[in-house]
């Protein structure tokens, strides 16, 4: 399954490099054919709205910091065979439930956000527990399980801040609850945990005349992470993840427990997603109580696409690449919007149909692939 | 006595009779707290007739085999399309909606080949594919109407003069026209008798497609592949048949929502549009396999009635609009309990 994933695009770039008398180069292109592509749509927004390097540099210093460890959560499930797992939304609303309560009880500085890890962790574990027992009752369907669930888990988590926190659950904060004395405010400070981990190391480059910030701790964390992750694949459980995503049924004959794996491949993913929350809420300083979580999975699953990762197969490597060029064309395409067309909205447009368009192709193809290697069984 | 009732409840399915328990009790507190129930009566018929059609679409996907259609939006598009085009040529009352109409339903034909064609190489995953096929081509005909060459004064910005609006009031154009045709009152309660004439009218025609021949044929596909393929029955025609009729119901549905609403909404509007529809049909009894037009019927009276009654009944017992947060939990959770209960694939 895993030279499936490949499958496709190497076969057409096969095909196209046979035509062009065999050439590798042509070959490898054609393997590559989609991080070069957004390559190639970054550059042209870059010099069509006259983007300067130090202000992109500025912009991707800070971005991938906070994005990456969303990114990486995703790879486990993956590996595992469970698809994309849309259902870390679920793990960035445990992140937030933990960095609002670390706020609310007044820490602050890296110990707040230490705190914030470890209240996360458990709610995690719960909430990974939850969606990944239902992608055990929805086995081929998780990832439209995981959309909505997250949908679901959405409207508990309202159901939580908006109405019972204040009136069933005893809290008494008015800095951070709504004027009627109940429900949390649309927008939380976090200024106390803000930068908790980014300037845990203070390092600023002066870059024409303004001074970078560089979360050298931030990169710190990232790496650390993708290590985990690496290492995480070697492992005996790590090796069943493999085999289990390459063939379920054989894993199972093979007397590996994929019901209960399944289960910690989805809380793994769901305790990472949480983590990588709280470093992205660092950075940003403020919690939109009841939208900042939205989006996570859709981005994050986006970035990963990008890289030409598949819903079968996809690497540490790729999902730093894709991190970099997607946020690249989220911070371009607005510029390039407005140089080119006179609008910033079409080019926000542009970004969010590029995520959407990047993951609907990724699925196609997945399917696309699925589908014709079960005609190939039945013939 | 408890043996057939154990029987009907599980013919309903808990969730359906938890969901028709809600309604009753919160019609009661209505009651009971002498709000005017009349109202909220006409509001639930006015938006049974205003999602109908909607829900409806759904009908002929599931009974193809392709499943819950979450790719809706692609139909949406298709008729809201159509509607701009009527406004934009300033076509008004009834005429309009027909324009509105027959455009929609024109350009939905081609794009429910398209899309079905696209489902049919992606079988297994039709949910996840038409989700994001959808929000894809809403975010895409999100640019469209930014960029589309519509000058007529009253659908673009007027700063800038370019643009369609988000929102295109349909005051005085084809406004409520068909909510107000034959309309008549009861008891205090408004009957929105040319809506749901149409609503009535296009159920029982999708039930008499169903036993003609075609749609005898789309079923049969769908319940047993390899035996009409021993029939001489293509499965691959017939699911794209069925979502091509999904496709134009959809176009058609939002013509008639617009009409009601009073409204033509654009942009990001119909990106979540699909998942109260397939709330309404699973609430009604169908499942991912199997739908009737009762199953419509009876789902979009209950969740319609929910959310339009949800809102003022609990007003008065917590401050705040539950409401919302109430319609994501039922209709998310009305969906994945339809998606763990059909059991794992293969």
């Amino acid at each position: 399954m895993s030279a499936g994933g490949g499958g496709v695009r190497s076969g057409r770039g096969g095909g196209a490099g046979g035509r062009a008398g065999g050439g590798g180069i042509v070959k490898q292109l054609g393997r590559h054919a989609v991080p070069l592509l957004f390559a190639a749509l970054c550059l042209f927004g870059i010099v069509a709205a006259k983007i300067t390097p130090t202000f992109l540099l500025g912009e991707m210093s800070i971005r991938v910091g906070r994005n990456s460890v969303l990114v990486l959560s995703l790879l486990i499930p993956i590996l595992a065979g469970l698809g994309l797992n849309f259902g870390i939304v679920i793990g960035a609303m445990a992140g937030q439930i933990a960095a609002i309560l670390a706020v609310h009880w007044g820490f602050h500085g890296i110990g707040g956000f230490g705190f914030a890890m470890l209240i996360a962790t458990p709610v995690a574990i719960l909430f990974g527990w939850a969606t990944g027992s239902l992608y055990n009752k929805a086995k081929g369907r998780e990832m439209v399980s995981g959309l909505i669930a997250g949908f679901f888990a959405n409207g508990l988590y309202q159901l939580l801040f908006l109405f019972a926190i204040g009136t069933i659950i005893p809290f008494h904060n008015p800095e951070m609850l709504l004027p009627q004395g109940f429900g949390l405010r649309n927008t939380v400070d976090l200024t106390p945990i803000q930068y908790a981990v980014d300037d845990l190391v203070k390092w600023r480059v002066p870059l024409q005349g303004t001074m970078l910030r560089v979360p050298i701790a931030s990169y710190a964390v990232v790496a650390a992470f993708c290590a985990l992750t690496l290492f995480f694949f070697r492992t005996r459980l790590g090796q069943q993840f493999r085999a289990m995503g390459q063939d379920p049924h054989v894993a199972a004959i093979a007397g590996i427990p994929v019901e209960r794996n399944r289960l910690i491949a989805t809380i793994l993913s769901t305790i990472l997603a949480a983590w990588g929350q709280l470093l992205f809420l660092q950075n940003i300083g403020t919690v939109n109580t009841y939208n900042s979580h939205e989006q996570v999975g859709m981005f994050a699953i986006a970035a990963l696409l990008v890289s030409g990762a598949t819903v079968t197969k996809a690497t540490v490597g790729q999902a730093l690449l894709g991190t970099i060029l997607f946020h690249t064309l989220f911070v371009v395409s607005p510029l390039a919007g407005k140089a080119l067309a006179g609008d910033a909205q079409i080019g926000e447009f542009f970004r969010v149909f590029v995520a959407y368009a990047v993951i609907t192709i990724a699925l196609v193809l997945h399917a696309w692939q699925s589908a014709k290697r079960e005609k190939e069984a039945a013939a | 006595m408890i043996a057939r009732l154990r029987v009907f409840a599980k013919e309903a399915g808990v969730p359906r009779l938890l969901i028709a328990a809600f309604v009753v009790v919160l019609f009661a507190v209505a009651v009971v707290t002498k709000m005017n129930v009349p109202g909220l009566v006409t509001d639930s018929i006015v938006r049974v007739a205003r999602n109908g059609i909607l829900v409806l679409a759904l009908l002929p996907a599931i009974q193809g085999g392709v499943g819950l259609n979450f790719g809706l939006p692609v139909g949406i598009l298709c008729g809201l399309i159509g509607c701009v085009l009527a406004l934009n040529w300033g076509v008004h009352g009834i005429a309009g909606i027909a324009l509105a109409t027959a455009l929609g339903v024109a350009f939905a034909i081609p794009a429910g080949i398209g899309y079905g064609w696209l489902l049919n190489r992606t079988r297994g995953q039709e949910m996840m594919v038409g989700t994001y096929l959808g929000f894809a081509v809403v975010s895409g005909m999100s640019i469209f109407w930014l960029v589309a060459p519509f000058h007529n004064p009253t659908l673009v910005w007027a700063i800038g003069g370019k643009g369609l609006r988000t929102t295109l009031a349909l005051t005085g154009i084809f406004d409520r026209v068909l909510d107000k045709w034959l309309a008549f009152t009861v008891a205090g309660v408004t009957i929105p008798t040319g809506a749901l004439l149409v609503f009535f009218g296009l159920c029982w025609a999708v039930a008499w497609f169903f036993r003609t021949q075609m749609g005898i044929t789309i079923a049969a596909a769908r319940s047993n592949p390899r035996f009409a393929r021993a029939a001489g029955i293509s499965d691959q025609r017939t699911r794209i048949q069925a979502t091509v009729f999904s496709t134009v119901l959809g176009a058609v549905g939002i013509v008639v929502y617009s009409q009601s609403f009073g409204f033509v909404q654009l942009y990001t509007a119909p990106l979540l549009m699909a998942f109260p529809a397939i709330a309404c049909i699973l609430i009604g009894g169908a499942t991912v396999t199997r739908a009737t037009v009762t199953h419509v019927i009876i789902g979009t009276l209950l969740f319609q009635s929910i959310l339009t009654i949800a809102l003022p009944v609990t007003s008065q017992v917590i401050q705040g609009d539950i409401s919302e947060t109430a319609r994501l939990i039922i209709q998310n959770g009305m969906i994945l309990y339809a998606l763990t209960r059909l059991g794992s694939a293969k």
